[in-house]
């Protein structure tokens, strides 16, 4: 049970610190046990965006009353790993044991607004805000700590939560060192940070203590969570995305369905409260039943979508226009290849849920939002409520991959509240509207064209991307949320949100003197927004499939051919590395090895996947035997946490790449559940192998999105060394192989 | 309503339910159990899975009313009263075989199911036995390493 949030913030403390002491205690079997005083080095750098409003040591570290920390992050933990982390990196610094830090994540009024959870955003952020706060706080800790102890700080050991003088038994915890205040000095440069060689935690493979609570089946998640009196909830969602309500008899609702409360209906907003939850299920049944809508607009033929997308596009932006293209294809022989991918659903494992209590003055929302800053800001625009009267708390749900349909789960609970105040309402999607009503990934087009010079290299390069947006997260336009669009009084989508994710890495990494890259933006027939890595996974997969298209023409071994228009030495050390890490794999008949690269926006980690299939020439059907990445994501902060993310991403980048598509109709979308919208099962699983190249020099980038972009196109790769066939249209399915 | 006496963890309940009412929302909203997941409510995924006398099943359409006397045993029910963990369970912890972990316990519960059956499974059975759980983090690698170490550790 989580308690309703304390007005004062010194009480608040008091009581986690209380609450904590029950905590399991991890073992410290990290590092040295000996107090050593750690050398530092004064850093003098930039701070991450996120410092930008959250400047002092307290907006991001307190000391608790026993003398232990309580971290604060904005971000949230969506199985990422970022509470551990942070914990490492908080306890790093301040040279402490990992279980003397609690870390708080997300929530408003207390923890620093840090946007969304998102972008592989959080480790260069959120745990270099922290590093710098934790940094800043031991030096302050320090300088109290010599005038209390009456010692100077050179004669002091900081270890463990105490500071002692060399020469007496003297000692004093954090809260003794502070006397009940906190530390709310900017940070500055310079920073003393510690040398990287010291680390106990930061680069090493620290478990992560939620996992235990997970197998415990401990309330981890917003759906475990219960409060007295709680009352359940469904939202009937409309006939289709521009369906609008023209009838709803709800007479017999109380005779057929027993525990029905109320329910709520604004325009074409309809939602149902009971006592239990599965009412509530036969509630939003029998009120899809004695409901009628209007018809909605028609989607195109799916079999037609790309051409349709062709003849909506805008007009091409030029995004970068290096040297001259037209003059680098003149008169010369150029090569053209057209790619394509279908609208990718997020597929989080549990439909979104939203829990909220309006105590008449403040709205309190539990939500897995990725950002609960912009939500509330998003959900006090569609209520017309003050920002400072909606408290909201982030609590895990299931995995999301993107910006999913937590944030409108937690708008429906919101309004079912202001409309029934004083009780939790908990309402839950079922997987039929999480399939239907999630905001897609882009479908894209990629066109590229090349020519080569006399020296097997490439001479020019232009991309044409289409893409419709790849972010419509919630902010203070309340169209971001789902619900807006069919109260009563409707507010229709402004803004087109984040286009330029659909160009992330259109531009190749490699050296080319005459690169064009052009952008077609759409606003197309689907609900989309944000999926992991964006763009990328599209414009590297065509990309990395071109470049064994023109490696094969100038008869140069892939991976040689990429080198040869590398330059930068990271880039080239992860290419050596995956092959490296293949050499040795024998092929049979049917078996290829496929290669791709890719530096994740082409600024931050840097990836290659390798991957090993059979194909079954006669049915074209496609087994993945083994993937392999070389990832360099700068300094490590968990070693295995940046591996379990690297292993996830090949894997689920690998199901996109072979199964999965968004069906629709004229009618509406028709993959509304695992049947229809097949994922990979456990048959189809490759076995995995990450290598990381830690880097303690370069800064720390975060990992969970650079296997996905990769993968796709080592996968393709390695169907046309297997088998001869290409397959340019996504996903890659027996029939295309066949066919190709 | 019909009053239902079932055998859960090894004690018995008594619920006042509709006899339609799929077991899940029995073990989750009238018993307050955490375990199983509603992941799809269409038997698809397996992120509610419980044991039913012994074996892996989903709970997410079967009714309350088809339970009888059986014993079912959730994710709960694994760890010993002084709370060890079966040994399935602390492999999971141990392989660190979990992202989000919200399919773990249709996870641990098709394994502890296989483990009932086939106390040393090679990795076709492993993956034959877990056909029926997705996992959208991708942990598949990790899941198949913990079985293999639970089976060592039994």
């Amino acid at each position: 049970m989580i308690d309703l949030p304390k007005t004062s913030r010194r009480k608040f403390l008091r009581n986690i610190g209380y609450l904590s002491v029950g905590f399991p205690l991890l073992n410290s079997c990290f590092g040295k046990q000996d107090p050593t005083v750690a050398a530092r080095m004064n850093y003098n750098g930039d701070f991450p965006g996120s410092m930008r409003n959250a400047s002092k040591v307290n907006a991001w570290l307190q000391v608790l009353e026993d003398g232990r920390v309580m971290v604060f992050s904005g971000k949230v933990e969506l199985g990422q790993g970022i509470r551990m982390a942070i914990c490492q990196v908080a306890a790093e610094e301040l040279d402490l044991e990992l279980d003397q830090v609690e870390v708080h994540l997300a929530e408003t009024g207390l923890t620093p607004d840090e946007g969304y959870t998102a972008g592989s955003g959080s480790i260069s952020n959120s745990a270099m805000s922290v590093r710098y706060a934790a940094a800043t706080a031991r030096q302050k800790l320090l300088e109290l700590a010599s005038i209390k102890l009456n010692a100077p700080v050179e004669n002091l050991i900081f270890y463990n939560g105490k500071v002692n003088t060399k020469t007496s038994n003297q000692s004093l915890n954090f809260a003794e060192i502070l006397d009940g205040a906190q530390i709310d000095m900017e940070v500055t440069v310079p920073v003393p940070l510690k040398v990287n060689t010291e680390y106990r935690y930061v680069g090493k493979p620290i478990p992560r203590t939620e996992i235990e609570k997970m197998v415990r089946a401990e309330a981890y998640y917003i759906q475990d969570m219960r409060f007295p009196g709680m009352v359940h909830a469904r939202v009937l969602r409309p006939k289709g995305y521009h369906s609008k309500l023209m009838k709803l008899d709800k007479s017999g609702l109380s005779a057929e369905v027993s525990g029905v409360i109320k329910t709520v209906i604004n325009g074409s907003f309809v939602g149902v409260i009971t006592e239990r939850e599965y009412q509530a299920v036969k509630a939003e049944s029998f009120l899809r039943n004695h409901s009628e809508w209007t018809e909605s607009f028609l989607f195109p033929d799916q079999k037609d979508i790309y051409t349709h997308i062709k003849s909506i596009a805008d007009h091409a932006q030029s995004i970068r226009n290096d040297g001259d293209v037209s003059e680098g294809f003149n008169s010369t022989e150029t090569f053209k290849s057209a790619f394509t991918k279908p609208y990718l659903k997020h597929g989080s494992m549990g439909p979104a849920c939203g829990i909220a209590m309006y105590d008449g003055e403040i709205l309190h929302i539990w939500s897995h939002s990725q950002g609960i800053y912009p939500m509330r800001s998003a959900i006090a625009s569609m209520l017309k409520m003050d920002e400072e009267k909606i408290h909201v708390i982030a609590v895990p749900g299931a995995g999301c991959f993107g910006h999913s349909t937590a944030d409108d789960a937690a708008a429906d609970a919101a309004i079912l509240a202001m409309n029934y105040p004083s009780k939790h309402i908990r309402v839950q999607w079922s997987r039929e509207d999480e399939h239907a009503w999630d905001p897609f990934g882009s479908a894209m087009i990629m066109e590229l064209e090349a020519s080569l010079s006399e020296d097997g290299k490439i001479k020019a390069w232009k991309s044409d991307v289409w893409t419709d947006s790849h972010s419509m997260r919630p902010n203070n336009d309340a169209a971001t949320l789902l619900d807006t669009r069919y109260l009563e009084n409707p507010i229709e989508l402004k803004a087109r949100g984040y286009l330029a994710g659909g160009h992330r890495n259109a531009d190749p990494y490699y050296s080319i003197p005459n690169m064009q890259v052009n952008v077609h933006y759409f606003d197309g027939p689907l609900r989309v927004s944000s999926l992991r890595s964006l763009g990328s996974y599209t414009t590297i997969f065509s990309i990395e499939s071109f470049m064994d298209v023109l490696a094969e023409k100038v008869g140069k071994d892939p991976l040689e051919f990429r080198l040869a228009h590398l330059e930068d030495e990271r880039a080239i050390a992860v290419v050596n590395k995956i092959r490296e890490m293949c050499s040795s794999e024998i092929l049979n008949d049917g078996e290829g090895i496929g290669f791709a690269f890719s530096r994740y926006k082409n600024t931050a980690a840097y990836s290659t996947v390798a991957a090993k299939v059979w194909v079954d020439k006669s049915t074209g059907i496609v087994q993945i035997k083994k993937m392999w990445a070389a990832v360099d994501v700068g300094e490590i902060i968990n070693l295995d946490g940046i591996t379990n993310q690297i292993e996830g991403g090949m894997i689920q980048a690998a199901s996109w790449t072979l199964k999965e598509q968004v069906t629709f109709d004229q009618n509406g979308i028709t993959s509304t559940d695992w049947a229809s919208y097949p994922i990979f099962r456990f048959s189809e699983i490759p076995e995995v192998e990450v290598a990381m190249i830690n880097r303690l020099d370069k800064p720390a980038e975060g990992g969970g999105e650079v296997s996905m972009p990769p993968t796709g196109a080592a996968i393709s790769n390695a169907v046309y060394n297997a088998c001869g066939k290409r397959v340019y249209d996504l996903p890659i399915t027996a029939e295309k192989i066949k066919s190709a | 309503m019909p009053k239902y006496t079932l055998h859960i963890n090894g004690s018995e309940k008594v619920v006042d339910a509709e006899p339609e009412t799929p077991l899940l929302y029995v073990l989750r909203d009238y018993l307050e159990l955490n375990g199983p997941k509603f992941g799809c409510g269409l038997s698809q995924c397996g992120s509610c899975m419980v044991l039913v006398d012994g074996n892996a099943v989903t709970s997410c359409v079967r009714s309350v009313d088809s339970i009888g006397a059986s014993r079912v045993i959730t994710l709960e029910g694994l760890s010993s009263e002084n709370g060890k963990l079966h040994p399935v369970q602390e492999a999971f912890v141990e392989e660190q075989a979990a992202q989000c972990g919200y399919c773990l316990n249709g996870m641990v519960m098709a394994s502890v199911g296989l483990l009932n059956k086939n106390p040393n499974p090679g990795e076709e059975e492993i993956k034959d036995a877990l056909q029926m759980n997705l996992c959208r983090c991708s942990t598949h690698t990790r899941i198949i390493k913990a079985i293999k170490r639970a089976v060592k550790n039994q």
